[in-house]
């Protein structure tokens, strides 16, 4: 290990909010600060969410077009900018039909779960300095925890909708999504692993010096490459969206929902874009920590100048970036290969890898 | 587009005065516009061809045309989830049923176009045995748009037109189901 | 020719052999003996592809005119049987075992004329709903919208198949057989699927992802076309041809105009056959540049169709400026062509064929070399050359099974014979040769219209022809090639002014009907895959 003569001085979000917090606390008991606490940062986690899906559906609607030799939206708004939100009042007040021969509880709860699973794991990430919303020791534990939900919602609407193409879809998807997320678990302890902590800020912070992906170099490398593969899957898209194949299954599992919750699915699909894109932000690229170089200590107080949001927020869209461009450029994969992909040499090759990053910790060889 | 530049102003001018006529609060017609605004500028179609319009509904996609400009890309193949159908093609006994029930499917607001002569009046196929005389017997439709097929162009400015419609609507307290255009021209008649 | 008559002459001494207007031999066969005849026909004659069956109304009887060809020479003959006993209950027995497509035929033959295939294991109505009244292209048929009114009901079906067979008395007796066993998951894909290209229908029995058994079902567009035309002016029967196959328009009107001009004894100047076929080339290229889109955006590599359509857009600019429009061009009249060629044709075609080769390239290098795409496609749903013999599976598609079915070479029409091209096949029958044999024909047309581009020859662009057109008593049968496969005309011409039987044999149908066989024991994606490779239009298949 080198010596870490690195210092981080990015501000630190929490000289605003720790006053804040006592300020409350001068006037109101405990439990009251808590509650209110817990409402605002649940209000602003909401916006940010929703504006953030918003965002994202604009961006690839965008990146998709420029792929395609086409403009992409440009009529609604400056550059069209206001599409999605077009988009979103129309989805908001659309009828929502209600069907009969279904479980009608269980296909009102599917939407929810997916959105629900999308949101625990968004307050996860680590926003930027002492912006984390949820830290405790096993952070990016109960992240995967949280992800794996979503796959329960997914199984649901395609079995309570009583409807054979979305049954074939989550099915799919059920097997995809259980598949994968051996992939990513690994990945995650493999990187773990060099971290040596399992609290999303203990990673961040293990990372002040030299991004993982780097620090790491070849076993972070492959488990990246292995992650973003995965990753992909586990969000369902392209060209591993067979749950939702669009030439196969009209729309896959989501195929008999209307108005808000066929939206609930249709952003939950992008803010998962998002959520694997800042886990391997995270994971990979040190989080909201700005890019350091050892000696170049002017080269790191610009960085440090830049707010550790935009960090996250910039590193997550670059990755995203990428998913899109696969979603956009390959054709989609059949079930079998999907799954042997998988099983025959994601599986393998993780297992390898972990093995290997042990060995370059225990031997120091690690940047 | 400019105003001069739309050619059935008269048509769109008489639903608005007679939209306005009862007279509007001013919450709920701010809520109104925001609402048409949102429904206006995002109609997605449903992926539904039969023939040759289909085929003009592709390029109408590609990238010289581009629909995505207006937002109108996000073609559906799940009717629950898509806001207007472009019946392009002929439909046929056989497909009516079918065709029949993938409108009911659609949640409201919907919308149709009939698109293309085949649509429209049944085109030249008008005296087959097994052919739909226009689709206006079987859905209600909201915008005619002439051609076999119709050129992309002709489309887009139906889907505008549609979306100027659609602009015009009463979310609160307003007759929200779309009349029939028989029931329609019984309150309209054309002299 | 002369050489097949008397080979048919010596081997079926006896049976009345004649010769129809076009100069192919006509057996009239025995109602009794076809079976064994068709037999004969396929091994020793070497018939061994069914072109198509017509159905014909004689007024007192009913009957069937066989059209077959041989598929590795060329030579074609037809075989004429009547139906018997009488309307009532008219019967033939069916050769759906001798070629597999007959069986298909078969039903469209009932379909139309209520003729009875006697041994065909799966005797529904094809196109019309089961319970339609009456058989729409007898003569006699009545025609009242009450008899048969437009329904929103939804359309009654079974689960059967009926199946007739003669009893030792001679008579007709109906047994019902099930499509599916009882314990199938059967899932319906179409007819409004995004996959099916247009509104065709799969019942598809399926074990979990695997697929047992497609059931395919036509006529969601089924607009009877030929019907129609029996009513029309023969001049007048030419638009039609622009919304069978839309992509095929050319080609199609090509087929129906040379059929036309064939009967009519008139003479093409040279200048409108090189535009003919220098029109039917650029239709190629387009349909294949439309294909290769699709198809991979079934696939799910949706930017491939935007690339491809960039070529497709730049032909029908093109075609727009000298036929006026981008799709429906009624472009070829009887005599030559509408109106002479646009003053820009030769730049445009130049400047057309300057970008294709780069765009191809382009092509190789997003989709074909994908090692995704080679999993997807490599071996999926191989077609063998003798199936795609029997199944009458010609175009691209029969051409990547091995069988060399392209009629510009076999039967050369226009001014093909005189042209320097290649015939692309390919051995490995499954998907991924489908999609090659299509990418090599881009270029082989790309050679066809070089050679055609800068000999364009002055004169007249179309025949004189008679204001109303009235062509002789008899038949005519006239293939060509579109850009699916082998598009056949047969003519029945009474002497008037209008067709008393027009028969189109489309490519499509063929195609729909050999998905069944190959995609059996193949996963539902591959379904998508197989049904977008054999690139049927859904409209040619129904008419």
């Amino acid at each position: 290990m080198q010596d870490t003569t690195i210092v981080n001085n990015t501000f630190d979000f929490g000289t605003i909010t720790t006053p804040v917090n006592d300020w409350l606390n001068s006037f109101m008991p405990q439990w009251l600060t808590t509650t209110v606490e817990c409402v605002a940062v649940g209000v602003g986690l909401l916006l940010v969410y929703a504006l953030l899906a918003l965002f994202y559906i604009y961006f690839e609607r965008k990146v998709c077009a420029f792929f395609q030799c086409r403009l992409g939206p440009n009529r609604v708004g400056p550059w069209g900018l206001l599409q999605s939100f077009a988009d979103m009042f129309k989805i908001l007040i659309k009828e929502l039909i209600e069907l009969r021969h279904i479980d009608k509880f269980l296909f009102a709860l599917a939407p929810y779960l997916v959105i629900i699973a999308s949101m625990l794991c968004f307050a996860c990430l680590p926003w930027g300095n002492g912006l984390q919303i949820i830290d405790f020791n096993i952070g990016i534990f109960f992240l995967i925890a949280c992800s794996s939900i979503g796959v329960l919602g997914i199984l649901l609407a395609g079995w309570s909708s009583n409807n054979k193409f979305t049954l074939i879809g989550a099915l799919r998807s059920g097997a995809q999504m259980v598949s994968y997320e051996l992939s990513i678990g690994l990945c995650i302890v493999t990187m773990v692993c060099l971290a040596g902590t399992m609290s999303i800020t203990g990673i961040v912070e293990a990372q002040t010096d030299t991004w993982f992906i780097f620090k790491g170099h070849i076993a972070a490398l492959i488990a990246f490459i292995i992650y973003m593969i995965a990753g992909t899957a586990e969000t369902n898209r392209g060209p591993f969206d067979l749950p939702e194949a669009e030439s196969e299954l009209t729309a896959g599992y989501h195929t008999e929902y209307s108005g808000i919750h066929f939206g609930f699915f249709y952003l939950a699909e992008y803010l998962n874009l998002f959520i694997v894109s800042g886990v391997a932000t995270l994971l990979f690229f040190g989080g909201w920590m700005p890019l350091h170089i050892s000696g170049w200590d002017g080269f790191n107080m610009v960085m440090d100048y830049i707010p550790t949001p935009i960090w996250f927020i910039g590193k997550a869209v670059a990755l995203s970036f990428i998913i899109i461009w696969f979603k956009w450029t390959f054709p989609r994969l059949r079930i079998d290969q999907l799954l042997s992909l998988e099983w025959k040499y994601l599986l393998p090759i993780n297992l390898f890898n972990l093995v290997l990053m042990v060995a370059l910790i225990t031997l120091g060889l690690t940047l | 587009m400019p105003y001069e530049a739309w050619k059935d102003n008269e048509y769109i001018e008489n639903l608005v005065k007679e939209l306005q006529e009862s007279g509007t609060n001013v919450i709920v017609g701010t809520f109104d516009k925001l609402i048409n605004w949102g429904r206006s500028n995002s109609i997605w179609p449903l992926t539904f061809a039969t023939s040759c319009c289909g085929i003009e509904f592709v390029s109408l996609g590609a990238a010289r045309f581009d629909m995505a400009r207006f937002g109108w890309e996000v073609a559906r193949s799940s009717p629950r989830q898509a806001d207007f159908m472009m019946v392009a093609g002929t439909i046929v006994n056989r497909m009516v049923p079918v065709f029949r029930r993938l409108y009911d499917q659609l949640a409201e607001p919907k919308y149709v176009i009939a698109c293309g002569s085949c649509a429209i009046s049944g085109g030249p196929f008008r005296n087959s045995y097994h052919v739909a005389k226009g689709i206006e017997d079987i859905v209600p439709v909201d915008v005619f748009v002439p051609g076999c097929p119709p050129r992309p162009e002709a489309m887009i400015y139906g889907i505008m037109q549609l979306s100027r419609k659609i602009k015009v609507e009463k979310f609160f307290g307003g007759v929200n189901r779309q009349e029939s255009r028989k029931e329609f021209l019984q309150t309209h008649p054309i002299d | 020719m002369a050489n097949l008559q008397e080979k048919i002459a010596k081997q079926f001494a006896g049976t009345p052999i004649a010769v129809d207007n076009s100069g192919m031999p006509q057996l009239t066969v025995e109602n009794g003996a076809w079976h064994d005849t068709a037999l004969v026909l396929r091994d020793t004659i070497g018939m061994d592809y069914l072109v198509t069956i017509v159905g014909i109304d004689r007024g007192e009887t009913l009957g069937c005119i066989y059209y077959m060809m041989s598929s590795t020479t060329g030579e074609t003959c037809s075989v004429r049987v009547d139906a018997v006993p009488d309307r009532e209950t008219p019967h033939i027995p069916s050769v759906a075992d001798v070629w597999r497509i007959a069986e298909i035929y078969e039903r469209e033959v009932y379909d139309f004329y209520g003729i009875i295939f006697i041994g065909n294991q799966d005797m529904r109505r094809l196109f019309l709903n089961i319970d339609w009244k009456g058989y729409p292209l007898r003569k006699d048929y009545n025609d009242d919208p009450a008899l048969n009114p437009v329904s929103t009901e939804n359309e009654r079906q079974s689960d059967n198949t009926d199946v007739y067979s003669l009893d030792e008395n001679g008579k007709v007796v109906k047994k019902e057989r099930a499509i599916f066993q009882p314990d199938d998951f059967v899932v319906n894909i179409g007819p409004q699927h995004p996959a099916t290209h247009g509104v065709l229908r799969f019942r598809t029995a399926v074990d979990g992802e695997t697929i047992k058994k497609i059931d395919v079902y036509m006529g969601y567009i089924h607009r009877g076309v030929e019907k129609l035309c029996e009513s029309l002016q023969y001049p007048q029967t030419l638009h039609f041809m622009d919304r069978l196959d839309y992509f095929s328009a050319q080609n199609y009107h090509h087929g129906l105009a040379l059929l036309y001009e064939k009967a009519a004894g008139i003479e093409v100047p040279r200048r409108a056959q090189v535009i003919r076929v220098m029109m039917d080339e650029l239709s190629r290229i387009a349909s294949h540049c439309l294909f290769m889109g699709t198809y991979c955006m079934d696939l799910g590599a949706t930017t491939m169709l935007f690339y491809t359509l960039r070529v497709r857009e730049q032909i029908l600019d093109i075609f727009e400026k000298t036929c006026g429009a981008r799709m429906t061009f009624n472009y070829p009249c009887i005599g030559g062509v509408m109106q002479d060629l646009h003053p820009d044709f030769v730049k445009d075609v130049k400047e057309l064929l300057a970008v294709i080769p780069a765009n191809i390239k382009e092509y190789n290098k997003i989709f074909t070399g994908n090692v995704i795409a080679k999993n997807r496609m490599e071996g999926v749903g191989v077609l063998s050359k003798e199936d795609a013999i029997s199944y009458g599976v010609t175009g691209p598609s029969g051409r990547a099974s091995g069988w060399a079915c392209d009629i510009r070479k076999l039967l050369p029409y226009s001014i093909y014979s005189e042209l320097d091209f290649e015939e692309i096949t390919r051995t490995e029958g499954d998907s991924m040769a489908r999609f090659k044999v299509r990418l090599d024909e881009i270029e082989q047309s790309a050679r066809i219209l070089e050679q055609l581009v800068d000999n364009i020859p002055d004169g007249d662009y179309c025949a004189k022809v008679p204001k109303v057109l009235k062509l002789p008593q008899g038949e005519w049968f006239q293939m060509v090639e579109g850009c699916r496969g082998v598009f056949g005309v047969y003519l029945n011409s009474d002497g008037g002014n209008k067709p008393y039987r027009l028969k189109l044999a489309t490519p499509c149908i063929a195609l729909a009907a050999v998905v069944d066989h190959i995609t059996t024991g193949n996963k539902i994606a591959d379904l998508i895959t197989i049904g977008g490779s054999l690139d049927y239009i859904v409209p040619d298949m129904d008419r």
